[in-house]
C-alpha cells in the first residue's frame, strides 16, 4: 500500500465534501495509489468470490501484524479497497477482528457499496479480512 | 403525445436529482392504472379462483381469466387455452424445459445461441442432464448478430429443440425470429422463443410466427413482477405432461393416482398469482389504447439520438452493433469497469444497469467483463437523452 493517510486523516478528508463528485474523485485517486498486486498475484486463490468485479486480495502475518494487499480491476472498488487497507493494515489480528468497518462506511456516507445488491465485493472483501484475522 | 404522466414513479427523486430510468431491460415502471387494478382487487374482489360458488369468487375467477384473453389477444394465439400463467419467464422455461423430459433422446441436441440470458441457458443444461442431450449454440458475429449459416449447420435432424431469444438484453439485437423458426421447423425440431425483452417492443403474433412456445414477464411490459405467460400450441400443450401437482391442475383424484385438467390449468398447480394477471391484463388493456406504432418510432428515434449523442464521448465504446436494434444500448468507457461507470451515473440520478446483464457466456464471447447497459422505454423522453449523454461525458472525467 502506498497510500500515505491515517484514518483520522481520511476522516478529515471525507468531512469536507459537500457533493458526490469531490468525494468519488477522491476514491478513485486513492485507488490510484494503491500498489497494485503484481500479475503473478492475480490468482484464482487469491480472488475473493462474490463480486462483479475482481479483487484480489493478499496478506502476511509478521512480528504480529497483518499485512493486506488488495487491487481491483475497477476504479471505484479499488479506492473503496483503499479506505478498507487505511482502516485496517499492519495491525494485530484482535485489533482488526475488532474493527467496526461498517461503523465506519456509514460514517463516511459510504455504506450504500456494503450492500449484498451492489455485488462489488466490498463486503466479501471486508468479509475475507475478517475472516484470516480471526484465523491468524 | 408523451405517456410519461401515467407512471407515478417518473416524477420522484434520485440521489436528489429527477430520476432519468433507463433500466427498463431489468424491469419496467407501472402506470396508475395497473397500481390501481391491483389495488382494487384487494380492496374489492379478492378471493380464491375456480373454487368456491360465492359471489367474490366468480369476480375474481372472472377478473383473472379476462387476463388470459387479453394476453391472447395481445399475441394472437389460437385459443385462450394456450395461455398458461407463470411466474415470469424464467419459470416458463423451466415449466417447458421439465415437461420435455420423457421426449427429450439421449445424444439429441439442444439448440440455443451465444446470445441467451442465463434463464434460457440454465434450464436447458439441466435437462440435458436429465437426458443425456447435448446442449450446442449458435455463434455470433462480432457485431452481436445470430450468424444464420452457423444456425444452418447446427440445425440438424438430431436437434430436438431451438431456444433463442427474439431480443438480445445484453447488446439490443432483433433476431429474424421468422426466418430462424422456419429453419428448425425444415429439421424437425421444436421451438421456444424468449420474448422476455421483446414483448413491449415489437409486435408479437405466435401464429404468425409459428413457434411452438413464446414466453415473456409481465413485468417487463409495465405489468407487475411475479406474473409472466407461457404460450404453447394447444395440441402440443395436450400431449405433454404436466410439471407441477398439486391442487387446481387435477380433475380427479384418489389416494393412489390422478387425472389432470385440460390446458392451460393442468400447468397451472396451486393457487395462481391473481392479483398479477389482474395486473397484466390492466397493462395489456393500458398498451392497446395508447397509439404503440407512435410511441416505438418515438423510442427508435430516442436510441439513435442517444446513440450519436454517446458516440461522440471521447473513450465511449459501443458493444454491439446490430442491424436491427431494439431499445438497448450497451457500451464500455476506455480503461474503466462498467460497475464505476455504473455507480458514476447513480450518483447522477441515472438508473442503468451495469455487469454482465445474466449473459455470462456473451461476455466471454466477447471477451469483456460486462457492460454498461442503457435500456429505454415508451416513457423515456429528450431531455433522459440529454442527461444521459452529458453523464457520461461527466464520468470520463472521473476515469
Ligand atoms: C432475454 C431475457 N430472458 C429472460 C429473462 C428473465 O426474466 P425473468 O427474470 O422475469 O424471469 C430476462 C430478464 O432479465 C431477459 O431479458
Amino acid at each position: 500500500m502506498a497510500v500515505s493517510m491515517d484514518l483520522e486523516e481520511l476522516k478529515e478528508t471525507f468531512s469536507f465534501f459537500d457533493d458526490w463528485e469531490d468525494k468519488y474523485r477522491f476514491i478513485i485517486d486513492l485507488g490510484k495509489d494503491l500498489t497494485p498486486l503484481a500479475d503473478a498475484e492475480k490468482t484464482e486463490a487469491n480472488l475473493i468470490r462474490g463480486c462483479q468485479s475482481q479483487v484480489w486480495l493478499t496478506h502476511q502475518l509478521s512480528d504480529g501484524k497483518l499485512h493486506f494487499q488488495l487491487d481491483s480491476d475497477a476504479h471505484i472498488v479499488r479506492g473503496l479497497s483503499a479506505v478498507v487497507l487505511i482502516a485496517s493494515n499492519d495491525q494485530s489480528p484482535e485489533q482488526i477482528t475488532a474493527l467496526d468497518l461498517d461503523g465506519l462506511f456509514d460514517e463516511l456516507d459510504l455504506l450504500a457499496h456494503l450492500s449484498v445488491t451492489r455485488g462489488n465485493g466490498l463486503r466479501s472483501m471486508i468479509e475475507k479480512i475478517k475472516h484470516i484475522a480471526a484465523h491468524s | 403525445m408523451s405517456i410519461r404522466k401515467d407512471f407515478p414513479i417518473l416524477a420522484r427523486q434520485s440521489r436528489g436529482k429527477s430520476l432519468v430510468y433507463l433500466d427498463n431491460g431489468a424491469t419496467t415502471q407501472k402506470p396508475q392504472v395497473v397500481i390501481d387494478a391491483i389495488d382494487q382487487y384487494y380492496q374489492r374482489h379478492n378471493s380464491n379462483v375456480h373454487r368456491a360458488a360465492h359471489e367474490l369468487a366468480e369476480e375474481a375467477t372472472q377478473m383473472m381469466e379476462s387476463g388470459r384473453s387479453l394476453c391472447q389477444a395481445f399475441i394472437n394465439a389460437e385459443s385462450r387455452k394456450e395461455i398458461i400463467f407463470t411466474r415470469g419467464t424464467t419459470e416458463a422455461i423451466n415449466l417447458v424445459a421439465n415437461i420435455l423430459t420423457q421426449r427429450i433422446k439421449p445424444g439429441q441436441d439442444i439448440l440455443i445461441t451465444e446470445l441467451e440470458h442465463h434463464s434460457n441457458i440454465v434450464p436447458w443444461q439441466m435437462l440435458a442432464e436429465r437426458t443425456g442431450a447435448n446442449i450446442k449454440a449458435v455463434a455470433i458475429t462480432d457485431e452481436g448478430e445470430l450468424d444464420l449459416d452457423d444456425a444452418a449447420a447446427k440445425l440438424t435432424k438430431n436437434t430436438a429443440l431451438f431456444a433463442f431469444t427474439h431480443v438480445s438484453n445484453g447488446l439490443g439485437t432483433i433476431n429474424p425470429a421468422k426466418v430462424l423458426i422456419k429453419m428448425a421447423q425444415d429439421v424437425g425440431a421444436l421451438t421456444l422463443v424468449d420474448g422476455a425483452q421483446a414483448i413491449l417492443h415489437l409486435p408479437v403474433d405466435v401464429q404468425n410466427l409459428g413457434c411452438d412456445f413464446y414466453v415473456f414477464s409481465g413485468h417487463k411490459l409495465y405489468a407487475p413482477t411475479g406474473i409472466g405467460v407461457l404460450y404453447g400450441r394447444e395440441a402440443l400443450l395436450e400431449a405433454l405432461p404436466p410439471w407441477q401437482g398439486g391442487g387446481e391442475m387435477i380433475e380427479h383424484v384418489t389416494l393412489t393416482s390422478s387425472t389432470y385438467q385440460s390446458a392451460p390449468y393442468k400447468f397451472e398447480a396451486g393457487t395462481p398469482n391473481i392479483a398479477g394477471a389482474i395486473g397484466l391484463g390492466a397493462a395489456i388493456t393500458y398498451l392497446q389504447q395508447q397509439p404503440i406504432a407512435e410511441l416505438v418510432a418515438a423510442e427508435d428515434a430516442l436510441v439513435s439520438r442517444a446513440l450519436s449523442g454517446l458516440q461522440q464521448i471521447d473513450g465511449f465504446r459501443l458493444i454491439g452493433e446490430p442491424a436491427k436494434r431494439s431499445a438497448v444500448i450497451s457500451f464500455l468507457l476506455e480503461g474503466s469497469h462498467p460497475n464505476d461507470v455504473g455507480t458514476l451515473l447513480d450518483q447522477q440520478g441515472i438508473a442503468v444497469r451495469s455487469g454482465h446483464h445474466c449473459n455470462m457466456p456473451l461476455m466471454t464471447r466477447l471477451e469483456i467483463p460486462g457492460t454498461v447497459r442503457a435500456s429505454f422505454s415508451l416513457y423515456n423522453n429528450d431531455e433522459d437523452v440529454d442527461r444521459l449523454i452529458a453523464g457520461v461525458s461527466k464520468a470520463t472525467t472521473f476515469l
